[in-house]
């Protein structure tokens, strides 16, 4: 049990007290509002809630196993996340085995790449190395037509549903001095980026009027968005106990990171959108599918890994 | 656990790779001596189908497949021994194969095969398209229900299958994929042969777009 450290061990405590906490308003709401238009806005809040337990559960889990226990939750998370991104998409024949490369070869290498935390490779595989033998790859198979989409789009799908969204689980190679474990990192960046994204759909649904993007994203207000952003913000803030900043430093990049986190479900929308669809799967119970989830995560990662590694890792 | 547990370990690893999310409209499973006819696309739409299929109905369900392909070896011992395929010889024989099958032995091999408690797994193209249309529909399904007038018709449109294991590839390539099985078929015996098929056929179709 020496992965748990004192910070780690008030912070799930903290997780939990929410939990709890939301199971109950959760409850009441469930029992007092009769109102059948609501109904269906609260059954789908108990649903998230209840998937929340699950989540944080798993998260918990493989947070104290050990870094192995993280790399293959994210690393099924990115081929999940992977497979709904390409059932959406218009794929071809000729596609195949590239993308039988792109699951099966780049997304396991990406992980091991962590594992033995190699980071000059972890850093350039995919935006390097995928992006030149995905389309050398394709052009084997003589299929011209749309040959630049089907490139673009193998190769998006591998930035984020692997390149990106395995920089969280890249925060343990970091070695930050005199700050212990780098786990307590980890778990900073996803309650930060997680709460934001609940604290948006919260105030959103309380205060909500102001439409940011109607057509990409017609549940995003601008009340839910700088609710969101300030109250996430501000427990990110009080949580720089469990980080190597200061409080002043640590409202900073919590601010960065619900930043990052909004530009991600608005890209991530936009691609649903012009698909023509809600979400991109139905895994997650009440929320939809893992990259309905993590969309937020694929944006925040990377840029929160490269402020601590350039300003606090030698 | 079903009393063959290296099938019901190839069904799950099937329902893995392929997320099947299964839809059941306008009907329910049941116990009852059922055809199920689906759109054929891959090597997995048997198993996928089949797995989708509740526990007690499964271990009563067979295939049929195509002798010419499935009668030797890896082959006829996935088909044969582990799922109990009923292999049947197409009437347009592959290449290598001489004789023209009689229609009536295929038919009375399903026949037998059923005996009066076994559902069949058939698909009626005979043969596994590239998943755009779904080509017509060979008559098999025609003299069998013939034979057996009182025989359940479930369509099951299969989704996506085809950009799983498309047909010529080995390694298969996880998507999400869907089965929407539809309202059972009423067969008319005054109804033509091919006015049945294609109705056969646009009932399966329809299915796609629901």
């Amino acid at each position: 049990m020496k992965n748990l450290e004192p910070q780690l061990v008030w912070a799930f405590a903290g997780v939990l007290g929410l939990l709890a906490v939301s199971s109950l308003i959760g409850l009441i709401l469930k029992a007092t509002i009769k109102k059948p238009e609501v109904q269906s806005t609260i059954a789908n809040l108990n649903a998230r809630i209840g998937a929340w337990w699950i989540m944080s559960t798993i998260f918990a889990l493989t947070l104290v196993i050990g870094p192995i226990g993280s790399l293959v939750l994210f690393g099924l998370m990115s081929l999940l996340a992977l497979r709904e991104y390409v059932t959406l998409l218009p794929t071809r024949r000729a596609d195949h085995r590239t993308l039988f490369w792109a699951f099966f070869i780049f997304t396991p290498l990406q992980y091991c790449l962590i594992g033995i935390q190699w980071y000059g490779m972890f850093a350039i595989l995919i935006p390097v190395y995928a992006f030149l033998f995905v389309p050398t790859r394709l052009a084997i198979t003589g299929d011209t037509e749309s040959f630049l989409e089907r490139a673009s789009t193998i190769q998006w799908g591998l930035m984020i549903c692997v390149y990106c969204l395995s920089y969280t689980p890249a925060l343990l190679m970091l070695k930050v001095p005199g700050y212990g474990r780098p786990a307590k990192l980890m778990l900073y960046l996803v309650l930060v980026d997680q709460l934001s994204d609940v604290l948006q759909y919260v105030w959103g649904k309380l205060l909500g009027r102001h439409k940011i993007a109607p057509v990409v994203s017609p549940n995003k207000t601008w009340e839910g968005f700088v609710g969101g952003v300030v109250t996430a913000s501000a427990i990110g803030t009080a949580l720089w106990w469990m980080t190597p900043f200061t409080p002043a430093v640590a409202a900073a990049v919590s601010l960065t990171i619900t930043l990052m986190g909004f530009a991600g479900g608005l890209t991530m929308s936009a691609i649903k959108r012009d698909r023509g669809v809600k979400d991109y799967g139905t895994l997650i119970k009440g929320h939809g599918g893992i990259l309905d989830r993590m969309d937020s995560m694929c944006f925040a990662a990377p840029i929160f890994f490269h402020i601590v590694r350039y300003f606090y890792v030698r | 656990m079903s009393p063959r547990p290296l099938a019901g370990i190839i069904a799950g690893a099937a329902r893995l790779i392929s997320g099947v999310n299964v839809r059941w409209i306008d009907t329910t499973p049941d116990p009852r001596q059922t055809v199920y006819f689906a759109n054929h696309t891959s090597h997995l739409d048997f198993v996928v189908l089949w797995s989708s299929l509740p526990p007690e109905i499964r271990t009563r369900t067979r295939p049929v497949a195509a002798q010419d392909y499935w009668e030797k070896g890896l082959r006829r011992a996935i088909a044969v021994n582990i799922f109990r395929a009923v292999l049947v010889a197409r009437r347009k024989p592959q290449e290598g194969q001489t004789s023209p099958a009689d229609p009536r032995e295929s038919i009375d091999h399903m026949l037998d095969a059923m005996g009066n408690d076994h559902s069949l797994i058939l698909f009626p193209e005979g043969t596994r398209g590239t998943g755009e249309e779904v080509a017509a529909f060979k008559s098999g399904l025609y003299y069998l229900c013939q034979r057996k007038p009182d025989l359940r018709l479930v369509p099951g449109y299969l989704n996506n299958l085809n950009r799983i294991l498309p047909k010529g590839e080995f390694l298969p390539v996880p998507f999400i994929s869907q089965l929407t099985f539809g309202p059972p078929l009423t067969f008319r015996p005054e109804e033509p042969k091919a006015g049945f098929l294609a109705r056969a056929r646009e009932a399966l179709c329809r299915l796609r777009d629901l």
